[in-house]
């Protein structure tokens, strides 16, 4: 009973902060635009089967990428474990999802499996990280609170494995002792219990409650640490591949604000015709957090900063500043930092700093050639080129302001219809003179 | 041996003899001014003239798609321009668009029907492999005497729009010695060009993107390097001229290896 009293206090306390935290995050969604309707569920489902449950973007690396994969099954498989854990810390009860018989065999199986793989994983990932250069985890954007927050985060996980198959072991083995009955199947702890063949019961009975309580425990901390690291992934992942863009990625986002504007000019007449709409002036592009969309803050909070966007960006291969991992972490900060000032102050508070510029220099924005290669890699599919274009928008629309090149770009499209210097006459000339030889 | 001169037909022409075209050929800015991708241009018309394709072009009324002015930022420019464009289509009733230039095809295929265009958009790889395979254009893979290619994927041909069989399918029909570089397909790298890097200098860096992609094509020890963009080709070219290899290297668009197969 005291076990169970234990037990809710802890659950609810996990679960209240838990909510006080993502009920932050999710405020500041109401300080984000439209980005698109959130159609086509069916093709939906698919991609987040693919992508997020299929891991099928994360396989473009195959070797970590198979390393990850394990540890995201296993994650799956082994939170049945866990939502049995809370059932039996509630209730009182041992093993509650027994009575399904086969299938518990099977989810009690492959949860003990992956303990173990995921372990292992684990460690795989944690020896890369101390013992090896990888250039994707460096970069102008990664602070040793980068590095810290990903250790921690593995060596929580670590443990957690640890304390899994501990508990399993130590049940295995007493049930062996008892000669009770044993509920599910463990292939990995049953072999592993062989080393507590003498311990009495009485003190495997100990080595399994604090194996249980530590596991379930370290669940509950784990679940309030995410949300204020890059880890918060593990939870936002899955929802962002399934709000994932169906668009092409060729395809850029139109801009209706600037069409009506646009119409008008083409076509006097309708803008006479047209009623005057009291729409409110609309800032165009992204110059700040709350220009952003929803989707582009919600890519902000999935992204675990792995850097496989940053990896393959030919800007960034080639030494710019450019990387849109960065681009991706600074909109995250700065919604973190002028997010409560939004709350307070409404959406017209100013703290006189802004995304682009105290955040995100031209230098990076002007860096981008749209080719999308960071895009594709995203395992998530996050969308980092239609945000350095909104961004671009802002100095453009809002500010005149574009490197020389361009600028000469646009009057050349005004003046003669081209990106370069030339007469719309001339555009036949290469017509000239074309023979075909025929045999 | 008899030699034809090929007459390119001009939409507004057709049109003042109540004519009409099947397909509007979107020659693209750098499809008429650049220096080198015309040639690109008038071997993609002489395929079209081989072909009997009954087509035309807007000639002195062809304004750029304004994808340049969009992707740096100038929503209104592209917009102004696109509603331009999409008021002529309609002025000769166009349906289909052949594309050369991947930049083009984008903007018309994925980006023009959310100002109310709505024509049929081909690729002119998609063009040539459809009538390849459906035996209207035969080619000798003998031709080209195994010469080894590689391809470099416009992005925006590959990742913006996941075409990435044609261009293999078709050079399949000229070569047997197709290399790969180390990163294609969906994984390749850009030329450096896009989003409209073409009309600038570059951010400071350590490297130019160009010299990165020339440098992994040449790695392959390809003789041709087979492009699909005008922007992709001026690059490339560089490239090849920067590593002092145009006398053993040529970068090629797969419609010039075409007209060179055929000897027409």
């Amino acid at each position: 009973m005291v076990k169970q009293l234990v037990f809710t206090l802890a659950l609810l306390v996990t679960i209240g902060f838990f909510g006080f935290t993502t009920y932050r995050f999710i405020n500041y969604f109401k300080f984000t635009k439209p980005a698109f309707p959130v159609r086509d569920l069916g093709k939906r489902l698919w991609v987040m089967m693919d992508v997020a449950i299929g891991q099928t973007k994360i396989f473009r690396q195959p070797v970590m990428g198979f390393f990850h994969a394990l540890v995201f099954w296993g994650f799956c498989v082994i939170a049945i474990g866990s939502i049995e854990m809370i059932f039996d810390g509630l209730f009182g009860t041992e093993r509650f999802l027994e009575f399904l018989g086969p299938v518990y065999n099977l989810i009690s199986a492959s949860a003990d499996i992956f303990g173990l793989l995921v372990g292992i994983s684990i460690i795989i990932f944690i020896s890369r990280r101390l013992f090896f250069h990888i250039k994707r985890f460096e970069g102008i954007e990664m602070k040793p609170v980068s590095h810290k927050d990903a250790n921690l985060a593995l060596v929580m996980i670590l443990a957690l494995m640890v304390s899994l198959l501990s508990m399993n072991m130590a049940y295995y083995a007493g049930i062996q002792q008892s000669g009770k009955s044993l509920a599910g199947i463990y292939p990995v702890s049953s072999l592993l219990a062989g080393f507590l063949a003498g311990v009495e019961p009485a003190r495997l009975g100990v080595i399994y409650e604090i194996s249980w309580w530590s596991h379930i425990l370290l669940i509950f901390i784990f679940a309030n640490i995410l949300p204020y690291s890059k880890h918060f992934h593990v939870f936002m992942s899955v929802p962002n591949v399934f709000l994932s863009r169906l668009e092409p990625l060729g395809k850029l986002p139109n801009m209706d604000s600037v069409m009506k504007e646009v119409q008008m000019m083409l076509d006097p007449n309708a803008s006479l015709s047209a009623e005057s709409t009291d729409v409110p002036v609309e800032r165009f592009g992204i110059k700040d957090a709350e220009d952003v969309t929803w989707k582009n803050y919600l890519d902000s909070l999935a992204c675990t900063e792995c850097g496989r966007c940053t990896s393959v960006c030919p800007a960034n291969l080639t030494g710019k500043r450019l990387s849109p991992r960065k681009i991706i972490m600074d909109v995250r900060a700065r919604m973190k930092e002028k997010g409560p000032g939004l709350i307070k102050n409404g959406r017209l508070f100013s703290d006189h700093k802004s995304l682009v510029r105290d955040f995100i220099s031209e230098e990076e924005l002007w860096a981008c050639t749209t080719c999308n290669a960071c895009a594709r890699e995203c395992p998530i599919n996050i969308n980092h080129p239609i945000l350095i274009v909104d961004m671009r928008r802002y100095l453009v629309l809002e500010e005149a302001s574009a490197p020389g090149g361009i600028k000469a770009v646009f009057t050349n499209i005004e003046n003669n219809g081209a990106p370069w210097q030339f007469s719309m006459e001339d555009r036949l000339l290469w017509a000239q003179n074309i023979e075909l030889r025929i045999a | 041996m008899e030699i034809r001169k090929v007459e390119v037909p001009v939409m507004a022409d057709l049109h003042a003899r109540g004519k009409q075209a099947e397909f509007l050929f979107w020659v693209g800015c750098a499809g008429a001014f650049d220096d080198r991708y015309q040639k690109v241009t008038k071997d993609f018309v002489k395929i079209l003239a081989f072909l009997n394709v009954s087509y035309a072009v807007l000639g002195k009324e062809e304004s750029c798609t304004g994808d340049p002015a969009r992707r740096a930022g100038n929503e209104m420019l592209y917009q102004m321009q696109a509603f331009q464009n999409i008021a002529l289509f309609k002025k000769y009733d166009i349906r289909k668009v052949l594309t050369i230039c991947p930049h083009c095809y984008n903007i018309f295929k994925n980006e023009y029907p959310d100002l109310g265009a709505g024509f049929e958009v081909i690729n002119y790889l998609q063009f040539l492999d459809h009538m390849i395979l459906s035996g209207q254009l035969i080619l000798d893979p003998q031709a080209l005497s195994n010469v080894s290619v590689t391809y470099h994927d416009p992005c925006y041909l590959g990742r913006a729009n996941d075409i990435y069989f044609e261009p293999r399918s078709i050079l399949k029909k000229l070569t047997t010695n197709i290399v790969e570089m180390k990163r294609n397909r969906s994984f390749a790298l850009c030329c450096g060009a896009g989003g409209a890097q073409m009309f600038k200098e570059a951010e400071k860096g350590d490297k130019e993107v160009f010299i990165e992609r020339t440098e992994e094509a040449l790695q392959t020890g390809a003789k041709v390097i087979a492009t699909a963009c005008p922007f992709c080709m001026t690059m490339l070219t560089d490239g090849i001229k920067y590593k002092n290899r145009e006398e053993d290297v040529k970068n090629l668009d797969i419609a010039e290896l075409i007209v060179q197969s055929l000897n027409i």
